[in-house]
């Protein structure tokens, strides 16, 4: 049986394509009427749809090839790819500090999880864990739970944009801008931080930051409960959510699929449970479940989650000022950089105190820092795997060192990626409107799947 | 440890697995591209992954790998020739197998509920290109949500015959792991359901992520110096 395909693209058609794949309909800038009609003539029912890579409902390059029969997906596939960077073996020629301004680039809404989980691996390899001081460690927690709030926001706002709640996805990308916000605030960036390096932090909170976190918390959940009031209990959005985009325990099991998609089912697994890492086991915080399989439970999980990562915020900012001020990076001058980074008037900068050493006084104390600033640190020969609870799931990083100053190889295994396999198996046998549904539950990053 | 396999693909370094010297390093300070004045130029030194672990491992290790050695004489497969050493790391624990049982001990960690390895956490591909006869190597991430541990598997192949069978069938989540690895590495997992390019285009001439594939990049100018791309510019690693 021959194919038909209707290329739903901006009207590229391959050459030889349809001599390859059979008869190929371009459905763009042509007349409808006529594609139709000649479909219809071929007397075919399936065909094969291709959506995306450029298409918003399909957050970001994601590449769906759907065969539809009537309104019936039969068969999905995904293809990616389009997001591919070589990060990791550009990392593969980049000290291991510098490895941080890579990885933190590959899931571009949760960079401090990427960021974490390389440096957590880094200092593993360098047999450090211990030493990273607690004030360091307290503000990576405070760090990934924001950007968990921000992250899911960005989820749930576009998937009540892909089926229509626009409301949800305004109040979303507003609450997300409050996060933000104080993320520039702490680390200077909105995204791509680099602000969480081996051995600690690059610098210190600045001034003002916990008041204007703990400012922020109230705000933050009230935007949340605008989300849940638009959607918790609104017949439309059940109507689309309930039962569609539906993957059990088993099958999430056999796809390896985790974060909350994998707590969809009932199962409270959660790495910061049962691996805690960053001190996760002293933070009082629940594990959201829901035991609906569907793209509803997930969309409650992440409203719950929200709201736990709210609180280890608070707990957080309470450890802070508990604690006062102290060191962020390891006593180690062979891996902890010399230059005490400190805000200027312009915004960014050394210690003037240091400057005045290197540059006047201590030619040794300038070979130091500019080799260790240009060459890096060695690490010892040996492999590590690593994994954190992203907003998405497991991101496990493999790092194998050769004992010198670059990552040997650094490989991440990204939950989008993993999650991504679960697309045929939620969206066969489906309506094909229900395949934005199943995907955006799954809350995909190309970034991260492509990296 | 005995080794009853006396495969064209098995190496002495297999054999005696006493160190996994994976490549040397030349010089003192590892720099490449200038000469170096220091003097030590002349230095060669072997770099050397963690060397197989003797017993006991610690912690659930033991128990678990006398577990797995007894689950695969159960099924018929001989583990002193399916685990060629263990490695114990950093708190981590790795089995070293002979690609040939990969996936009879994957199912063992699989299925056995003492071990109850359910998750599969990936496949990332290594390459050593210094290290004759073990060029490639897969390794596997596995996760017991049961149990609450973590195991990892390494397979080696030569870069000559770069074939490693497939646990799609035994971990349907390696698919796309192993499609990755196939991408970057060019391992060829034998048996997998459709073994095809991933991340790059499907035409794509070789693996990119192999040590001996360049990272391309162009000289950039700047106030008249030319500034070579990464990996062709004066570097110390």
């Amino acid at each position: 049986m021959t194919e038909s395909t209707i290329d739903a693209d901006a009207g590229v058609t391959p050459p030889d394509a349809s001599t390859a794949e059979g008869r190929v309909f371009t459905a763009a800038g042509g007349d409808w009427a006529d594609i139709a009609e000649e479909a219809a003539s071929l007397g075919e029912e399936r065909i094969v749809v291709n959506m995306g890579p450029q298409h918003p409902s399909t957050h970001g390059v994601l590449r769906l090839i759907l065969e539809i029969d009537g309104e019936t997906v039969t068969e999905a596939r995904c293809g990616i790819g389009y997001l591919h960077t070589g990060i990791e073996k550009n990392m593969e020629f980049r000290s291991w500090t510098q490895g941080v301004t890579f990885c933190t680039r590959m899931d571009y809404l949760t960079p401090l999880y990427q960021e974490t989980a390389y440096c957590l691996g880094v200092e593993k390899l360098l047999g450090i864990t211990d030493d990273v001081p607690e004030r360091a460690t307290v503000i990576r927690v405070l760090l990934m739970e924001l950007n968990r709030v921000s992250s899911h926001l960005v989820a749930l706002a576009t998937g009540g944009m892909e089926i229509g709640a626009l409301t949800v996805m305004t109040v979303g990308f507003r609450e997300r801008e409050v996060v933000l916000h104080l993320l520039e605030m702490i680390t200077g960036l909105r995204m791509n931080h680099a602000f969480i390096r081996p051995g600690g932090l690059v610098q210190d909170l600045p001034p003002g930051a916990i008041d204007a976190v703990r400012e922020a918390i109230p705000t933050l959940r009230k935007g949340i409960a605008d989300i849940e009031k638009l959607s918790n209990e609104n017949p439309l959005v059940k109507a689309r959510l309930v039962d569609v985009g539906y993957l059990d325990l088993a099958g999430c099991m056999a796809l390896g699929i985790t974060g909350p998609v994998l707590r969809s089912t009932g199962l409270p697994h959660d790495l910061r449970k049962s691996e805690p890492y960053c001190g996760y086991e002293t933070y009082d915080f629940d594990v959201q479940t829901w035991d609906t399989c569907d793209a509803y439970g997930r969309l409650r999980i992440r409203i719950n989650e929200m709201y736990e990562s709210l609180k280890i915020v608070e707990q957080t900012l309470d450890r802070l000022q508990e604690m006062g001020p102290g060191p962020v990076m390891v006593g180690d001058r062979k891996i902890a950089w010399p230059a005490q980074l400190a805000i200027g008037s312009d915004g960014m900068g050394n210690s003037l105190d240091h400057i005045k050493e290197i540059m006047g006084t201590s030619m040794e104390a300038l070979i130091h820092h500019f080799k260790l600033v240009t060459e890096g640190f060695r690490v010892p020969p040996g492999q590590v795997y690593q994994s954190v609870e992203t907003a998405r799931g497991e991101l496990g990083v493999h790092l194998v060192s050769d004992g010198g100053t670059r990552p040997y190889r650094a490989h991440f295994r990204d939950p989008s990626f993993v999650n991504l396999q679960a697309v045929a198996a939620m969206s066969e046998g489906g309506q094909i409107a229900d395949v934005i549904v199943a995907v955006a539950s799954i809350d995909p990053v190309m970034g991260g799947v492509d990296r | 440890m005995t080794d009853g396999i006396n495969n064209a693909d098995e190496l002495p370094a297999t054999t005696s697995p006493t160190a996994d010297i994976v490549t040397t390093r030349h010089g003192m300070f590892g720099n490449h591209g200038t000469g170096d004045t220091s003097g030590y130029g002349g230095l060669v030194r072997s770099v050397a992954l963690p060397a197989p672990s003797p017993r006991p491992y610690g912690g659930w290790f033991d128990e678990a790998a006398d577990t797995l050695a007894k689950t695969l004489e159960a099924a018929g497969t001989d583990p002193d020739a399916a685990i060629e050493y263990v490695v114990v790391d950093r708190g981590q624990l790795s089995f070293v197998i002979r690609r040939e049982h990969i996936v009879a001990v994957a199912q063992a960690l699989r299925d056995q509920p003492d071990l109850r390895f359910e998750m599969f956490s990936g496949v990332s591909g290594v390459h050593f290109p210094d290290d004759a006869g073990r060029e490639l190597r897969a390794v596997y991430h596995l996760l017991s949500i049961t149990h609450n541990r973590r195991v990892r598997l390494e397979v080696t192949a030569p870069d000559a015959d770069p074939h490693i069978p497939s646990v799609v069938e035994v971990y349907p989540s390696a698919d796309w792991h192993e499609r990755e690895a196939w991408d970057f590495f060019g391992i060829i997992f034998d048996g997998h359901p459709a073994l095809t390019r991933i991340q790059m285009p499907d035409d794509w001439p070789g693996h990119p992520q192999r040590k001996d594939y360049p990272l391309g990049g162009i000289p950039v100018e700047y106030k008249g110096a030319s500034i070579p791309p990464p990996d062709t510019r004066r570097s110390y690693s």
